[in-house]
């Protein structure tokens, strides 16, 4: 990468990627390590960035600090290439990195995220950047920072358990739907940043490296490719992920993680694929789910595709 | 002084589970304990008494391992044999033993117990800290304990916060000795309770003392709580021992004038 100010005539008032080459190499310097140390949070000076922290200031940093000209940037919201969160973060790269973007999982290198992690299995050579919120899994059971970062040192997790027996003794099942706690290679306890616990069997032995950047707490922890990723749970009730009864009433697929859209004002709703990508790419290859005439009559997607 | 009856020379085991050594921890000028040492066996209740700001539960927090002492040093019976110098060791391998080997029953159940998780996650706690993973055992294993410290297990699943002041002390007795610790400190464990409550509590602790077999150091500024619980006493005064032996020789008999006015100072008797 080039420690010339990026130039094409719009944004020369900008480093390459926003950020100045000394912060990426700080934030660089953060990665490793926490490549090294798996699960482990490692601090870093967090940025102020053109956008209101808690709106994923973290992950933005780690892209910029990771993105170069051969790179293809994907960004998601909720699943979703189209929202307001996601179109400003991509054309944020777009222009401070001239990133070329996409929405194809396949063709991405980068793919940042907030809330999920894409249905399509990830490969070798791509990277995943996490927006994270809260990186402390321990927070909410324990206030003091000192004590958790005694807690990590010394593997003391009991304490992340008796929030899952809480969960089972009052409403008999885990009921912690996101941001469900892991270990990572069998040592540190990792929040997985607010993706539903659908999707932390997809974080094991990923292909894909993990980066994960809380710019508020101004943390970075990684997962590593291949790297064992298990959800804590009871010998008595095993971790188990979400089902729907219906499959998705666009696309028809019963293997993804569905939300829910309410479609008119007398209680009619559907269960659509929350991966947008994912969705249009199987209604491209003619497959229908039985909700699709319904949603094109309301413009939820394009007539041509209902056809 | 000398001790009619050494419980050493009872027990089969010989060896101090607890052993201090010249204990001292000063706050800047001040003393808070000084030149305490004593031995403790396997099974023994000594209790600690003296009027409040004489250095009681500055002790009891050196002799559990919270603060570190300034001098001297607190041996433990380690389960492979021999005595261990927990200050010498490692912060981890004392908060291990803290979890394991002995317990803290606090004045403040607050400081002892976890308000908002239920009474079986806060009795389950230690055992999932020790590394259990099946609920059902932590479960059925909590609702033994909060049986034998006669809360009704119907109220496994309601919080401390939901709790009376005597209920969250007994709930703080099952939360210790669930995960089987061989020595228990409790400080003023019957502060703040009504008389009555304060007997069911006491009969309680000298029940599941005996029963267990545990050794306790109990601290208490009450004179009757001494004479009920424990075999051995030590009175302080100012941060230092001014007299200790046999709960009964030291409270039917007391030789330093400040024993016999503690004595004295009881109601009734």
């Amino acid at each position: 990468m080039t420690r010339r100010a990026y130039d094409d005539g719009r944004t020369a008032a900008y480093n390459y990627a926003y950020l100045d080459e000394q912060t990426k190499r700080m934030i660089r310097r953060a990665l490793l390590k926490a490549v090294a140390v798996p699960g482990y949070q490692v601090p870093f000076g967090s940025r102020e960035m053109p956008l209101a922290r808690g709106w994923g200031t973290g992950g933005i940093q780690i892209t910029a600090a990771i993105i170069g000209p051969a790179d293809t940037l994907k960004v998601i919201d909720q699943g979703a290439d189209d929202t307001t969160n996601a179109v400003s973060i991509r054309r944020f790269f777009e222009r401070t990195a001239a990133a070329r973007t996409t929405e194809a999982t396949a063709a991405a290198t980068i793919i940042q995220t907030r809330h999920r992690i894409p249905e399509q299995p990830l490969a070798a050579g791509q990277i995943l950047v996490y927006q994270v919120p809260l990186p402390e899994p321990l927070r909410r059971l324990e206030p003091r920072e000192a004590e958790t970062r005694k807690m990590h040192a010394w593997a003391e997790y009991g304490l992340m358990h008796v929030r899952l027996y809480e969960n089972i003794a009052r409403f008999g099942e885990v009921t912690t739907t996101y941001d469900y706690p892991v270990a990572v290679n069998g040592r540190y306890v990792m929040a997985p940043s607010p993706i539903p616990k659908f999707d932390n069997p997809k974080m094991d032995m990923c292909p894909a490296l993990q980066l994960f950047g809380a710019g508020r707490e101004k943390r970075i922890y990684a997962v590593p490719p291949h790297t064992r990723v298990v959800s804590l749970d009871f010998e008595d009730h095993p971790f188990r992920i979400q089902s729907w009864t219906e499959p998705c009433g666009l696309c028809g697929a019963t293997d993804t993680y569905l939300d829910e859209v309410v479609t008119d004002d007398r209680g009619g709703r559907m269960f659509v694929c929350s991966d947008s990508h994912h969705c249009e790419t199987r209604r491209a290859e003619g497959h229908h789910g039985p909700m699709l005439a319904a949603a094109a009559s309301i413009h939820l997607v394009e007539k041509e595709d209902a056809a | 002084m000398t001790l009619a009856v050494n419980p050493a020379q009872l027990g089969a085991d010989p060896a101090p589970i607890l052993s201090a050594g010249d204990v001292s921890r000063f706050y800047g000028e001040r003393i808070g304990c000084a030149g305490v040492s004593f031995d403790l066996w396997p099974g023994e209740v000594l209790g600690i008494v003296g009027e409040s700001g004489s250095g009681k539960s500055t002790l009891l927090r050196c002799l559990a391992g919270i603060d570190r002492p300034d001098q001297g040093e607190v041996r433990f019976a380690g389960r492979a044999g021999g005595m261990l110098d927990i200050f010498s060791v490692s912060e981890q391998e004392r908060r291990a033993m803290m979890r394991t080997e002995w317990g803290i029953v606090h004045q403040n159940p607050r400081d002892g117990l976890r308000m908002h998780v239920s009474a079986g996650g806060n009795v389950g706690e230690r055992l999932m800290d020790r590394g259990d993973r099946h609920y059902g055992r932590i479960r059925a294993a909590a609702a033994d304990w909060l049986a034998r410290v006669e809360i009704d297990p119907g109220r496994i699943d309601d919080r401390p916060v939901q709790f009376s002041g005597g209920m969250q002390q007994r709930l703080q007795i099952a939360r210790v000795l669930v995960s089987g610790p061989r020595l228990v400190f409790m400080d003023e464990p019957t502060g703040g309770l009504d008389v009555s409550v304060q007997a069911r509590l006491l009969d309680l602790v000298r029940v599941l003392v005996r029963d267990l077999g545990l050794a306790a150091i109990i601290v208490t500024h009450d004179l009757a709580v001494a004479r009920l619980l424990t075999d051995r006493l030590m009175v302080m005064k100012a941060g230092r021992v001014v007299e200790q032996g046999l709960t009964d020789q030291v409270l039917d008999d007391p030789q330093h004038p400040y024993t016999q006015l503690l004595t004295s100072a009881i109601l009734s008797a």
